[in-house]
């Protein structure tokens, strides 16, 4: 087992990759076969291409207050006229989707939690036709995400309740960016240096759902976390590396947790949630 | 090996579940889910405390349709999660939800309390991120359970030599136990115990050998 992303770095020089390393920590921690542990994941990689396919085609949360903007970027990526790039503009459609189809109570999976579940499969979604990667090597983005996710995880916190924003989006945007890095062929230390660009610039987010939904601005905050992974990998594979070493950042993400007052850890009693459009919503879907 | 919150890589990546939150609506079921299991039967009135973030978010995130739906049995993943208060309703089962300003440790606590008759069980439950759990206490016992590991569950008479008939199913079968906690609802009733083994194998035919055992009420496995 790797406790930091240090070790998980280390560690996996004497594999194959990472994603052999994390298959084969869990099967000596779980006891199940390799081969039911990649059945296990392949499930979760169906759950997110279906709940990617289902909010482009427009749905609606129960509340109303979000929904159909993912079909709105599709519509406006297939005009082709647009600023940034298009596999960002998709990553960005497909988190946009998954969260969709979260606030409406469908069914989708955490990575590593619901409210942050667009993220990792808004980014894989879009660039595994572009990196020609076959359905093993999609399953294998997913072990590597979830290996460093593990690493941020154990030294630090993935609940908005516990840490904020940035243990929710921050840490979903951080395991993608490398996952994405290690797809694209780039180094464990790569990988490591684009989860320390990402932690850096998400620190100190925080978590402040309007009426207490999963919605605003959960599903934007999905979106532009999306961008962050791609643009992330990018900056690690041109060889842009990181002052403040990956595990000093992930420690440094879990004091601001701690020292974040709890009114900004998903209580709704700040920020955006104690704006008075957020007051008023909340009374009109609650009633008091 | 060091004590981790997390040790599986699917506790990052999944589980697979009905939204909107892993801690506040799958979390939220598999605690419920949990407490089902060691009550063991459906019980007639539910009550549920709430505390800090649960307290003040629960019917935005779906934690009270979701705590229901586990105690009702229902999975994280399961579609009937959403009308689980319903279903409660027309099973005539009464539940009252009450949200408390006391301080705890974690943020993400309830705790559940089951009636049946005489029976009575109430159990303090955690949600940590990502959809996993603790199970903090038992019937005011504190104890410290992560459901990461496989657990057994099990209801039965208070009666001597309980514990060593079911202990000697797992050591027959060269399985260890790390934990084992054992408690009652009062001398002679209803026992529990929560047992966590270092080992999925064979989890089948144990349940099959505990359920046979001479004043044995129910036994449930956690993966």
């Amino acid at each position: 087992m790797f406790y930091t992303v240090k070790d998980l770095i280390e560690q996996s020089h004497d594999y194959p990759s990472i994603a052999d390393l994390m298959i084969t920590v869990e099967a000596e921690n779980t006891g199940r076969s390799k081969d039911k542990i990649r059945s296990l994941m392949e499930r979760n990689l169906e759950a997110m291409e279906h709940s990617v396919k289902q909010g482009i085609a427009g749905v609606k949360s129960v509340t109303g207050l979000t929904g159909g903007d993912a079909k709105r970027m599709d519509a406006y990526i297939d005009d082709g006229d647009f600023l940034s790039g298009k596999p960002i503009l998709e990553a960005v459609r497909n988190a946009i989707a998954v969260n969709e189809v979260n606030a409406k109570m469908g069914l989708i999976c955490a990575t590593p939690t619901a409210g942050s579940a667009g993220v990792l499969a808004g980014v894989l979604m879009a660039v595994r036709d572009r990196l020609k990667m076959t359905r093993d090597e999609q399953v294998d983005f997913l072990f590597v995400a979830g290996a460093f996710g593990l690493a941020i995880a154990n030294n630090s916190s993935i609940a908005g309740a516990e840490g904020g924003c940035q243990a929710e989006v921050g840490s979903a945007s951080a395991m993608a960016a490398a996952a994405l890095v290690c797809a694209k062929g780039g180094t464990a230390d790569q990988a490591g240096y684009a989860v320390a660009i990402t932690l850096q610039n998400m620190m100190g987010l925080i978590c402040d759902p309007v009426a207490g939904l999963v919605e605003v601005p959960c599903v934007k905050r999905n979106a532009l976390g999306s961008s962050q992974a791609m643009i992330s990998a990018d900056m690690a594979l041109a060889g842009i590396k990181n002052v403040i070493p990956v595990d000093e950042v992930v420690e440094a993400m879990h004091r601001v947790g701690q020292q974040m007052p709890s009114i900004f850890k998903e209580t709704a009693e700040g920020g955006l949630a104690t704006t008075p459009t957020a007051l008023k919503l909340k009374k009109e879907i609650f009633g008091d | 090996m060091k004590d981790l919150r997390f040790n599986s890589v699917f506790d990052i990546i999944g589980p697979v579940m009905v939204g909107p939150s892993s801690s506040h609506t799958a979390g939220a079921a598999r605690i419920g889910k949990v407490v089902r299991s060691i009550f063991g039967e459906e019980p007639e009135r539910i009550t549920i405390d709430l505390y800090e973030s649960f307290a003040k978010t629960y019917r935005g995130h779906g934690t009270d349709v979701a705590i229901v739906g586990g105690l009702l049995g229902m999975e994280p993943d399961d579609e009937r999660l959403a009308d689980s208060l319903k279903i409660a309703y027309d099973k005539g089962i009464k539940v009252a939800f009450v949200p408390k300003s006391d301080k705890v440790d974690h943020p993400n606590t309830t705790k559940i309390t089951m009636v049946k008759g005489d029976r009575k069980l109430t159990v303090t439950g955690v949600s940590i991120g990502g959809g996993n759990i603790q199970i903090s206490e038992i019937n005011g016992f504190k104890i410290s359970l992560s459901m990461g590991t496989p657990t057994y569950i099990t209801i039965h008479q208070d009666v001597a030599g309980m514990i060593a008939k079911v202990t000697d199913v797992f050591s027959s079968r060269d399985i260890n136990i790390g934990t084992m906690t054992v408690t009652r609802e009062s001398k002679g009733e209803k026992a529990i115990m929560i047992i966590e083994v270092d080992d999925r194998k064979d989890h089948e035919e144990i349940l099959k050998k505990l359920k046979s055992l001479k004043n044995m009420d129910n036994v449930t496995f956690f993966e």
